[in-house]
């Protein structure tokens, strides 16, 4: 009788096979590269601020301490974002009516606070904690980047879970002497590893693992 | 080999065939494929749209919980379990029928499984795609279960807990779902390619000529046909022990006195193919009878499957009379009392009506009489449907509704959303039974002919 | 800390987590989120206006559309939706659909969030660190210090003030609760006049004219209402005022005012004393329908020292320090569930008794009246008891007996020597203090003649909480006489007056109060008012013609007059920073007794009408009290002591006198009393109720209390009269053939079920108990059962080895009373949402940690109730741990059993596997994420929970981190007691004790230690963190024989 299909139909209904299996993959790459893309994690994106402010100019030109406008770092969970005030401390007497400086200016006018885009940003449920990274010896550039380096700000890690624990479960290579986490200069001594090991028993480092640890 | 052949099964004088006399291959084919070429009475469209409307209510009900939450249904503390975790068990448990017929009773050369292997197969897939939706709509968050219970590499560095019950299931269940699919699809191509053959209309020989995969019937064909059908069944006997097994860990593993019991597995696998054979007989004897299927469907298989039903519904009952006795005899006061109220309790009238169903009603089935009477085989395997939901019943809600701390004892009332769910799940299996009905073989037409007399003058080499 | 006296609302926190968005809304940190925008925005108009004008007038605001906005808002819109049944329903199905959606979208990326720091920072702030301030809360007038817990300007936890003597740092479930009052969406913000909004400035106008006219006849028409007054400061405005209007008259009522004891003790001593207990020094003590130990002025301090006495460890000694109790009462409280011997009495009785004890104690002039033998028998021995222990006994009558009664007590607690000893007098703690009800009485009498021009009703709320045969309602209404309503709620009284004025929350509010033992206790704001509003110092200072100087200036004006000199700056914000005026206790007196008194109340006694078929007791709700807490929703669901009812009222009768009647439990019936007043409700049947006695709640069946309240329950003041305040001797009970499902969270109203639970409590021993005697012979009582000698620790596993920290608690069900304020004080500090009526009565009620209530014998005679706080065990071997499929919970390397919220998928296997059924499951969305306000109460440190995830006790996780994070700074330990539970903050009597059971000098390893110790459900092997100690109970062995 007839023939329905044509023979090539033979050498498609095999080359299917290997077709799903391969698609298969490509399908599991993208999911696994869109998750760890910055569009995801927000990873090195620049948000839109009121005010562009430059840590590149703040920190590596005037070489401001990062403890000058984030006073709390050392004493609470939050390293804190300074109030306009701090601003004023400097620009009531330089660049007093430079353009970019207006809503500034505005803010302390008014009374009426600055509005920024957060740009290091974990979920709700996650209760991070700056002052015990930092009494550690985790340095601000370890999870922040080289600040220095950005004329304008964004996030300089993935910031995902995995990242958390990569870290937390083995934290010693990440340390420094706890006097040099604010300074984005430091360079590493030779016996590196040695020396975090020190460290890390100086600071009673441990690896912390529980999910209340971040989660309540 | 025919029955009247085999050393292993004499043959006695009463003994019915497997396929009524006066059939050529041809006749076979004709009358099988008349189900689906012909055309349809206005009952099956009726019944159609009846099933596919509860299918419709089905997709309400998940609609609105997952819109609004597990609140809609009548979960509470202490019962955290309900209708769901009943509705899966019972459809895991109609699942077994299928792959074991085909399986098991293949392996053992029974021939008699060969007029409704096929259907009982299809059977076990709806059951199983029921079941299915369970684990998943049970949840709190279906949208976040959907893809955290299955293991794959995240950028949460977490897997899931391959120490829960739970897990095991996803695994279990769906490793059965896919098998018996693959083993029912390869039983299916012969036949597709009769089907491919006999139908007039190019678009289904199109279709079916696809689905046949280009079978041509030569002696080839025949063969990798014949080791790859051996292979899968043996790849699914140990599922079909496998999966309810597993299921009965969710709960005898657990701490809940009533749950945590070492007799489960065994009692629950029982129970399934208890289960699977009264629902196998529930929706045959009414094909049988529509389609004038009754040459294929002889009373041999239903004097079988009611001797299987007895036997299967045997061990369940001494099931029921082992677990009230250890609890007695290990003396802890925590199973002790949950069987006194599960006797005396609140819900004593669901355990009433589950040994009326599963122990009392299919008693007759000793009795050759019982056992040849279409309409008596109806009913018991009502019975024991009924029955079997009732004893997943027994098992989750009333050994939740009164654990270890008296002051946390409380009731479990379902709401009109159990119930939809439930039905709708019931007018699913039955809108894809029926649509199955409708384009496949619902009998296995070439192994039918293998049966018919003319087959085996040709091939009497083989036994 | 007190020079931050007005923190302003933080228009953000930096750091804290601010907006959210779709597929995180349900992981939303609470609370750091903006002040309501319109909130926000018009504070912050008035806060440009500068200075620190705590009030704000209409005129300023009317202008912006913020205001209008908030108006409308704060009004109707959530009117029709809260918590009644069906709408709750649809709103939760609402707010769920949207948040299914959000999740359906499975969406991994996070919406932008804003940070808007400070403009200036206050230099002792730390973002996101709680600041503690001293204040205190009055209740009747009756102060207890208080530290509260402020969140970047937002109080959001009550605890008490360690130093403050009537609390010692524990709190009562009311005051545990008052902070969600401060946020109640229904409180009344603004000025009204005739129901349209007003402003200060018109009312002084109308003020000014209407006192100018009543200064020509020294104010005889000028008239003051409030409740009981022991603030100084308040006393000294009143004071002034009755000086320039002579003829002006201040009266007084509160419901729950302790008239007969007021009346009682003048009878006994011819003049107002002030009474106080000491129970550190009773040995024993004889309760006469009194609930002591949870309620009244000082019940705080009174659970604590009473607790004190009763944690026996070591048994040698035990029988020298355990005091013994005996408890006669009607209906069983709190305090009869901790009793050595409870018996049942009807209120009608009480008299005879408290005859026949004053006659057995040897009170000159009286004679025992008859007895019937079993009454007979224990007073007999109980006053041998008592005798036998003079000058460490001591009896405490409850506020509902007649005052002749109080008089009798007052005797027979001098022939026991008590005075000086267990109970002392002082000068009344209360400026001027009357008999509420007179005072009441005459107020209306001079308004139906019209003698009254201008009312002032302060914080009272007579037209729902007086007696019904007053009519308060219709005397109001025939009045022509200028009546301003200052209170919290625009209430059932403020219908009936012409001007409403907003009152401040205490948290809003500056003054001082007396406590129970008139201690000076400062109050201070802990937030700037949300809706304006104004204390009663405000508005007595408006009649003074002062309407511009705020509470601030009231308070400090008392206190520069009282210390003055140039010190005073510094005295007075000490005074601030402590919450009270140190050593300002009265000094206790012994007043001299009057003769003649004794032969005068029992004259009086002889005359109290005899008990009919069936009495009727009301009694104050043990939870919203007299109804002025109604609109609480935490009040609301948190389950009555004993019925553990929520959300209604129900007519509670023993289960023989209910079936003599021919009720059953949740039947409609309709009581009678001789004149024709009715009540209606539903049936409640409680063991443990004297037979005959029907006991009904007062509090509920509000008309305008806001959306919670109004129409929940049925108001038994319509049965209360002049002549039975507290209720009627002889009442008629007919079922109306309704019946009605009541939310309980405990048990069912069938006697099987309620047999069968109390038999298999039992036979499991859920709770162990022993006599003081046994416990002497075998102090490991706890310990023989059924499972002797296996080692339920027994297993393959190795285990985990706690190198640091392992926490564990302790619960001493020989201290517990079953208050309920842990309950609130864990709703508080975790988040928990509230779920509605008919979710409780489906079993679905929220709570971390529950009190169960088990009775003991025979449910128609039950021979003790018992009350047993269950809070997650934290168990070594959790059952919940292997089955959760996504390892949402897991064991800390503290021992703490983790539940990770936005793991969970919510299979409940958790809780299916959960021996103690301690975990909670979100069956809907049940957290309000609408309402602005209760979005500032949620505390910042812990996860709002959504739909469809479980959640439980974590031991107050986040405040162990809160204390060991910094302890970890400074490399050191964290110290015992550093970390407190919030139920162990609480807890009155102290029965909870928590801390790390790897340092040996904590108290928790004590008490894991004494032998009263052991764990729920051993035998099971889960190796639970929380333990128990068992109950020894000290029975008189001649009642007991």
């Amino acid at each position: 009788m007839a023939q329905i299909f044509p023979r090539s139909a033979n050498a498609l209904a095999r080359a299917s096979v290997f077709v799903a299996l391969f698609l298969a993959a490509a399908g599991g790459y993208a999911l696994w590269t869109l998750a760890h893309s910055g569009y995801v994690t927000r990873e090195g994106i620049i948000l839109q601020q009121p005010v562009p402010f430059s840590h590149d100019h703040h920190v590596a030109q005037i070489g401001i301490d990062c403890r000058y406008c984030h006073t709390s770092v050392e004493r609470a969970a939050s390293a804190g974002i300074p109030p306009t005030q701090t601003c004023m401390n400097c620009h009531n007497q330089i660049w007093t009516n430079a353009a970019v400086l207006e809503p500034v200016r505005a803010s302390w006018r008014d009374g009426k606070p600055l509005t920024w885009n957060r740009v290091n940003d974990l979920p709700d449920f996650v209760y991070f904690n700056h002052s015990i990274h930092v009494a550690k010896g985790v340095a601000c550039t370890t999870c922040h980047g080289r600040i220095d380096k950005m004329p304008l700000m964004y996030q300089g890690a993935p910031l995902t879970m995995k990242w958390c624990l990569d870290c937390h479960r083995d934290p010693v290579p990440n340390l420094r002497p706890r006097e040099e986490v604010t300074n984005v200069l430091w360079q590493p001594p030779a016996d590196l590893a040695a020396r975090q090991k020190e460290w890390a028993l100086a600071n009673h480092v441990q690896s912390k693992v529980s999910c209340s640890n971040c989660h309540r | 080999m025919s029955v009247a052949e085999s050393p292993r099964l004499p043959a006695p004088l009463y003994d019915p065939p497997v396929i009524a006399p006066g059939h050529s291959s041809a006749s076979v084919g004709d009358k099988i494929s008349s189900v689906v070429f012909g055309k349809m009475p206005l009952w099956f469209y009726v019944a159609m749209a009846i099933s596919f409307g509860g299918a419709m209510m089905l997709l309400t009900a998940l609609t609105k919980l997952v819109f609004t939450g597990i609140g809609i249904w009548g979960n509470n503390n202490p019962v955290g379990w309900g209708f769901d975790i009943i509705n899966f068990v019972w459809w895991i448990g109609i699942g077994h029928a299928g792959t074991l017929i085909s399986a098991i009773l293949l392996l053992l050369r029974q021939e008699w499984r060969t007029s409704i292997n096929r259907f009982a197969e299809a059977m076990t897939l709806f059951a199983v795609a029921c079941a299915l939706l369970f684990p998943l709509f049970h949840t709190g968050r279906p949208w976040l279960a959907v893809y955290w219970l299955l293991p794959y590499p995240n950028t949460m560095a977490i897997w899931p807990n391959f120490r829960s019950p739970l897990i095991w299931d996803v695994f279990a269940v769906s490793t059965y779902g896919s098998v018996s699919l693959v083993f029912w699809f390869i039983g299916l191509v012969p036949d597709l390619a009769t089907f491919r053959d006999r139908t007039k209309k190019l678009w289904q020989k199109k279709i079916y000529g696809a689905l046949a995969m280009g079978w041509r019937g030569s002696a080839r064909h025949w063969h990798n046909y014949e080791s790859a059908y051996l292979l899968l069944a043996g790849l699914s006997t140990p599922l079909v022990l496998s999966v309810h097994s597993v299921v009965s860990f969710d709960f005898a593993s657990g701490q809940v006195p009533g749950w945590h019991a070492t007799i489960f597995p065994p009692y629950f696998v029982a129970g399934a193919v208890f289960a699977g054979f009264a629902m196998v007989l529930t929706l045959m004897i009414p094909l049988r009878k529509a389609f004038g299927l009754e040459d294929f469907i002889t009373m041999k298989h239903m004097d079988n499957m009611g001797k299987v039903m007895l036997v299967t519904g045997l061990i369940v009952g001494y099931g029921y009379i082992v677990e009230i006795f250890t609890a007695w005899y290990s003396g802890n006061i925590y199973e002790w009392y949950m069987i006194r109220n599960r006797i005396f309790g609140p819900y004593k009238i669901i355990w009433m009506s589950l040994i009326l169903c599963n122990v009392l009603a299919i008693q007759p089935l000793w009795f050759r009489k019982a056992r040849k009477s279409i309409a008596a085989l109806w009913i018991i395997s009502m019975f024991v449907n009924f029955g079997m939901w009732f004893e997943r019943f027994v098992i989750i809600p009333t050994s939740l509704h009164r654990d270890f701390l008296p002051g946390s004892w409380g009731m479990y009332y379902p709401t009109r959303w159990d119930f939809a769910t439930f039905f709708g799940t019931i007018g699913l299996f039955m809108a894809l039974m029926f649509l199955f009905v409708r384009v496949f073989p619902a009998i296995a037409m070439f192994e039918m002919k293998g049966l018919t007399p003319d087959a085996k003058v040709k091939e009497p080499a083989h036994g | 800390m007190t020079d931050l006296l007005m923190p302003h609302p933080a228009p953000a926190t930096p750091g804290g987590s601010t907006t959210t968005g779709d597929c995180h809304v349900e992981w939303k940190k609470p609370s750091a989120a903006p002040v309501s925008v319109n909130l926000a925005a018009a504070r912050e108009r008035l806060q440009s206006r500068g200075g620190a004008t705590y009030w704000r007038s209409l005129e300023e605001l009317a202008e912006t559309p913020e205001f209008g906005e908030l108006l409308d808002r704060e009004f109707p819109r959530f009117a029709s939706e809260w918590p009644d049944g069906v709408s709750r329903r649809n709103f939760l199905q609402l707010a769920a659909a949207s948040l299914g959606l959000a999740g359906l979208t499975a969406c991994t990326r996070q919406p932008i969030e804003k940070i808007v720091p400070y403009v200036r920072q206050a230099e002792e702030f730390l973002p996101g660190k709680p600041i503690l301030f001293a204040t205190s809360m009055a209740l009747s007038g009756v102060a207890t210090g208080l530290l509260i817990e402020s969140h970047n300007g937002r109080p959001t936890k009550v605890e008490g003030n360690p130093e403050h003597p009537a609390s010692l740092g524990a709190t009562d479930a009311v005051t545990q609760a008052s902070v969600l009052g401060l946020y109640d969406p229904d409180r009344s913000q603004a000025i009204s006049q005739l129901g349209k909004a007003a402003t200060w400035t018109t009312l002084n106008q109308q003020l000014t004219s209407a006192l100018t006219a009543q200064s020509a006849f020294g104010g005889a028409g000028l008239r003051l209402l409030t409740g009981p007054v022991t603030s100084p400061t308040e006393a000294r405005l009143i004071a002034a005022l009755l000086e320039s209007y002579p003829q002006a008259r201040w009266h007084r009522w509160d419901p729950l005012a302790r008239d007969g004891a007021t009346k009682g003790l003048t009878e006994a001593f011819g003049a107002p004393v002030g009474m106080r207990f000491d129970l550190a020094k009773a040995d024993v003590v004889l309760a006469l329908e009194s609930d002591f130990l949870t309620a009244g002025p000082g019940s705080v301090r009174y659970a604590r020292d009473f607790a004190d006495r009763r944690k026996v460890g070591h048994p040698e000694g035990a029988a020298a320090t355990m005091n013994r109790l005996y408890v006669a009462e009607s209906s069983p409280t709190a305090t009869g569930t901790v009793a050595d011997h409870r018996f049942r009495i009807r209120p009608s009785q009480l008299g005879g008794i408290v005859q026949a004890l004053a006659a057995a104690v040897g009170v000159a002039g009286v004679a025992a009246p008859p007895l019937d033998t079993a009454s007979a028998k224990w007073v007999a021995a109980t006053a041998r008891d008592l005798a036998a222990h003079r000058g460490a006994a001591l009896v405490v009558a409850g506020e509902t007996l007649p005052a002749a009664a109080h008089t009798l007590v007052a005797a027979i607690n001098e022939a026991l020597g008590a005075s000086g000893g267990t109970l002392l007098y002082s000068a009344p703690i209360e400026a001027d203090p009357v008999d509420n009800l007179t005072s009441l009485v005459a107020l209306l009498d001079e308004m139906k003649a019209g003698k009254v021009d201008l009312l002032l009703v302060s914080g009272v709320n007579p037209v729902y909480d007086a007696p019904a045969d007053l009519e308060v309602a219709a005397v109001f209404q025939g009045s022509s006489a200028l009546r301003i309503h200052h209170g919290l709620h625009d209430d059932e009284t403020a219908a009936y007056c012409q001007w409403h004025v907003p009152a401040t929350h205490y948290l809003e509010s500056w003054g001082d109060a007396r406590a129970y033992d008139g201690t000076v206790s400062l109050v201070q704001p802990l937030i700037e008012p949300l809706y304006g509003g104004k204390t009663t110092g405000e508005m007595v200072g408006a009649l003074l013609g002062r309407p511009t100087d705020d509470a601030y200036t009231l308070l400090r004006e008392t206190w520069e007059g009282q210390m003055g000199g140039e010190t005073f700056e510094s005295a007075f914000r000490k005074l601030l920073h402590d919450g009270m005026v140190p050593a300002s206790a009265l000094a206790p007196s012994q007043p001299a007794w009057v003769g003649a008194s004794v032969s005068a109340a029992v004259q009086a006694l002889a005359g109290e009408p005899a008990g009919g078929e069936l009495e009727l007791a009301l009694r104050p709700d043990p939870s919203v009290l007299d109804g002025r807490f109604a609109n609480n929703g935490w009040l609301q669901e948190l389950p009555k002591p004993i019925t553990k009812l929520t959300w209604e009222n129900a007519i509670l009768l023993s289960p023989r006198t209910a079936e003599k009647l021919g009720v059953k439990g949740n039947d409609v019936a309709e009581l009678t009393s001789p004149d024709g007043r009715k009540l209606t409700g539903p049936v409640w049947l409680l063991p443990g109720q004297a037979d005959g006695v029907a006991t009904v709640h007062l509090g509920y069946g509000r008309t305008r209390a806001g959306k919670v309240a109004n129409g929940i329950g049925f108001s038994a003041y319509a049965a209360q009269t002049l002549a039975s305040r507290y209720g009627l001797p002889s009442v008629t009970l007919a079922a109306t053939g309704d019946s009605a499902e009541l939310a309980t969270t405990q048990g069912h109203q069938s006697i099987d079920w309620m047999r069968e639970e109390s038999e298999q409590a039992t036979e499991r021993a859920i709770v162990r108990q022993a006599t003081l005697s046994e416990f002497e012979q075998d102090p490991h009582f706890a310990h023989a059962g059924a499972h002797e000698g296996i080692d339920v620790n027994a297993s393959f596993n190795p285990g985990f080895e706690y190198k640091g920290y392992s926490w564990g608690m302790v619960i001493d069900l020989n201290a517990c009373n079953g208050c309920n304020a842990c309950v609130v004080a864990c709703q508080s500090e975790n988040n928990i949402p509230v779920v509605g009526k008919e979710q409780v009565a489906r079993g679905r009620e929220m709570h971390w940690i529950r009190v169960d209530r088990y009775y003991q014998g025979d449910v128609d005679e039950p021979s003790a109730i018992v009350s047993q706080p269950i809070v997650c065990m934290q168990c070594e071997q959790a059952p919940c741990e292997v089955v959760c499929p996504v390892a949402a919970t897991v064991h800390s390397t503290e021992g703490l059993n983790d539940m990770v919220y936005n793991r969970c998928v919510g299979t409940r296997y958790c809780a299916n596997n959960c021996p103690y059924k301690v975990r909670r499951f979100n069956f809907l969305l049940y957290q309000d994420w609408e309402t602005e306000q209760f979005k500032l109460q949620r505390n910042p440190d812990v996860t709002v929970r959504s739909r469809g995830v479980m959640e439980k006790c974590t031991y107050c996780v986040q405040r162990i981190n809160r204390a060991r994070i910094p302890a970890d700074r400074d490399q050191r330990q964290v110290a015992d007691g550093e970390i407190q539970t919030a139920c162990q903050q609480a807890c009155p009597p102290q029965a909870i004790s928590f801390g790390n059971i790897n340092d040996p000098a904590a108290k928790v390893v004590a008490d894991k230690k004494n032998p009263r110790n052991y764990s729920l459900l051993e035998e099971l092997g889960t190796r639970p963190r929380t333990t128990y100690l068992a109950m020894v109970k000290n029975p008189n062995p001649e009642l007991s024989a």
